[in-house]
């Protein structure tokens, strides 16, 4: 089971209505804002299940599209961020779905600008989430570290060079997650830090030939 | 630093170096997030303001939720008291009428700290600031009461996670009562084993309370029930400082409660199909709301 702290107990100080619904919806958008890192043009948000049938009384398409354009989960414009001018600043839509084989509090996230992504997370309870799809990639991403995404060509060896960047930079990898979509094709892979990341690493990450993108996703403030 | 995961570790090392809850709790949880003790007792006063704006607030509205089943009592309470006093006096128009205020700022998205959960965020704020103000408690003293409060949520939530959908009600309003009569006592000049009996009787006598909000919505009952545990941690606070103990030491209340989450059946947990969700009047509201 994953330790709570003290400081969890006693918040997060949030708008409500409801931790997983509201203030959980906040904080998927804003991480999926950090993984796309530009502003999008237009964003489709698909809710599901539980999200889907009580979003509305909770605030869950507010949360996400508050989260999204990068507003915090004890901002006051949450409540009304739908008439705000920052919504007015790309598009947005929602779909709704039913899905037994996903979370009660699923959603699907699709940016579209410059580049498309899609993302896909879940809030798992008191305003945890956990990101567990960045396009075809398998990931899990709670926001609590910063984090570094690679996808790469898969081939031996990729992890200890990697690696060994870290360690010559003096970073302590807090957990590593990969995933690939067939072998010898593409690989991902996900390394959560203890403290942050500096540009001169993740440039010479992107120096590794078989390096296809690097990004360097940087944690939840709350 | 000891891993305190049961209120009987607590308990043996608060006597062993002569220490308070908050005391042990405060340094612990800087010892564990690499801060320092000043910082845990910071951030502890930001969750204590917002409390206080989210009551401040709530008092000043009359503003419906989106699905308009709530948002107007803790304004009818205050007409009532302005005519009247409540049979129980101050304290007790206070709290209800903080827990109220809190509850119903939450539910028409205000801003309030969850404590443990959003659903129950009026019940600590309401006993813990409705009692210092009475009282004439320091700012000092509530930190210390909202730190004791916390490290008493924290242990629970070791072994029951602190959600409707897991364990029903009593892990949500009625941990934060739990957490409330602890913070209580810590205020009234509680010691240890008082602190931790006040907390075990309200979590003993609120075991078995179901999860089944009305259209899903965190509104009915859970808004209103807000003020009910509120005073239920008082009484578990008066009995305690009276020596009263409870028979069932407050670790093993916790193994009932989880042990009553896991036989609760799951139509009884936060997924409104059964309970007070399933009532007649509950589902013309659901499709009066949601269509």
């Amino acid at each position: 089971m994953k330790k709570t702290t003290l400081f969890d107990i006693i918040s997060p100080i949030m708008i409500g209505p409801s931790s997983s619904h509201t203030a959980g919806a906040v904080r998927l958008g804003l991480l999926a804002k950090n993984i796309y890192k530009n502003k999008p043009r237009k964003v489709t948000f698909k809710l599901y299940n539980s999200y889907a049938h009580t979003g509305k009384g909770h605030g869950t398409e507010k949360g996400l599209l508050a989260g999204v354009l990068g507003l915090s989960v004890d901002d006051r414009r949450i409540k009304d961020i739908f008439d705000s001018e920052l919504a007015k600043t790309i598009q947005y839509e929602f779909q709704y779905a039913d899905n037994f084989k996903q979370h009660p509090n699923a959603v699907e996230m699709t940016f579209e600008g410059d580049t498309k992504m899609f993302i896909a997370g879940e809030s798992v309870g008191a305003g945890e989430i956990a990101i567990r799809k960045i396009n075809e990639f398998n990931v899990k991403l709670t926001g609590k570290y910063n984090t570094i995404l690679i996808v790469y060509k898969d081939m031996p060896g990729m992890i200890s060079q990697v690696s060994s960047i870290l360690q010559y930079h003096n970073k302590n990898i807090a957990s590593l997650n990969c995933d690939r979509n067939a072998k010898g094709k593409e690989a991902s892979m996900l390394i959560s830090l203890d403290g942050s990341v500096d540009d001169t690493i993740i440039e010479t990450i992107q120096e590794i030939p078989e390096v296809y993108f690097v990004s360097y996703i940087e944690k939840l403030e709350n | 630093m000891t891993i305190i995961n049961t209120f009987e570790q607590l308990l043996d090392e608060c006597i062993t170096k002569n220490k308070k809850i908050y005391e042990i709790a405060q340094e612990n949880a800087a010892e564990e997030a690499d801060i320092t003790v000043e910082q845990v007792r910071v951030f502890t006063n930001k969750t204590l303001f917002a409390m206080k704006e989210a009551i401040q607030s709530g008092m000043a509205s009359k503003e419906l939720s989106m699905s308009e089943m709530c948002g107007q009592d803790c304004h009818r309470l205050q007409k009532r008291y302005k005519k009247t006093r409540a049979i129980l006096g101050g304290t007790f128009e206070k709290i209800v009428e903080y827990a109220l205020a809190t509850s119903e700022e939450n539910i028409r998205m205000g801003k309030i700290a969850a404590c443990p959960t959003a659903g129950s965020c009026g019940i600590v704020p309401a006993a813990l600031i409705a009692v210092s103000e009475d009282y004439n408690h320091s700012e000092r003293e509530q930190i210390n009461a909202l730190i004791t409060a916390g490290e008493v949520g924290r242990i629970i939530s070791a072994k029951v996670a602190l959600a409707g959908a897991v364990a029903g009600c009593q892990a949500e309003c009625g941990a934060a009562s739990a957490m409330s009569a602890a913070a209580i006592c810590q205020l009234q000049g509680g010691n240890v084993s008082q602190i931790l009996n006040a907390a075990a009787l309200a979590l003993k006598n609120i075991l078995g309370l179901t999860c089944d909000p009305v259209a899903g919505l965190v509104e009915v009952p859970c808004v209103k029930r807000n003020p009910f545990l509120a005073i239920h941690s008082i009484t578990a606070a008066e009995l305690a400082l009276a020596d009263i103990k409870s028979c069932i030491p407050f670790d093993e209340v916790v193994d009932a409660m989880e042990q009553t989450g896991a036989l609760m059946s799951p139509t009884l947990k936060e997924s409104s199909q059964a309970g007070l969700a399933a009532t007649k009047t509950a589902l013309e509201i659901q499709k009066k709301i949601f269509g």
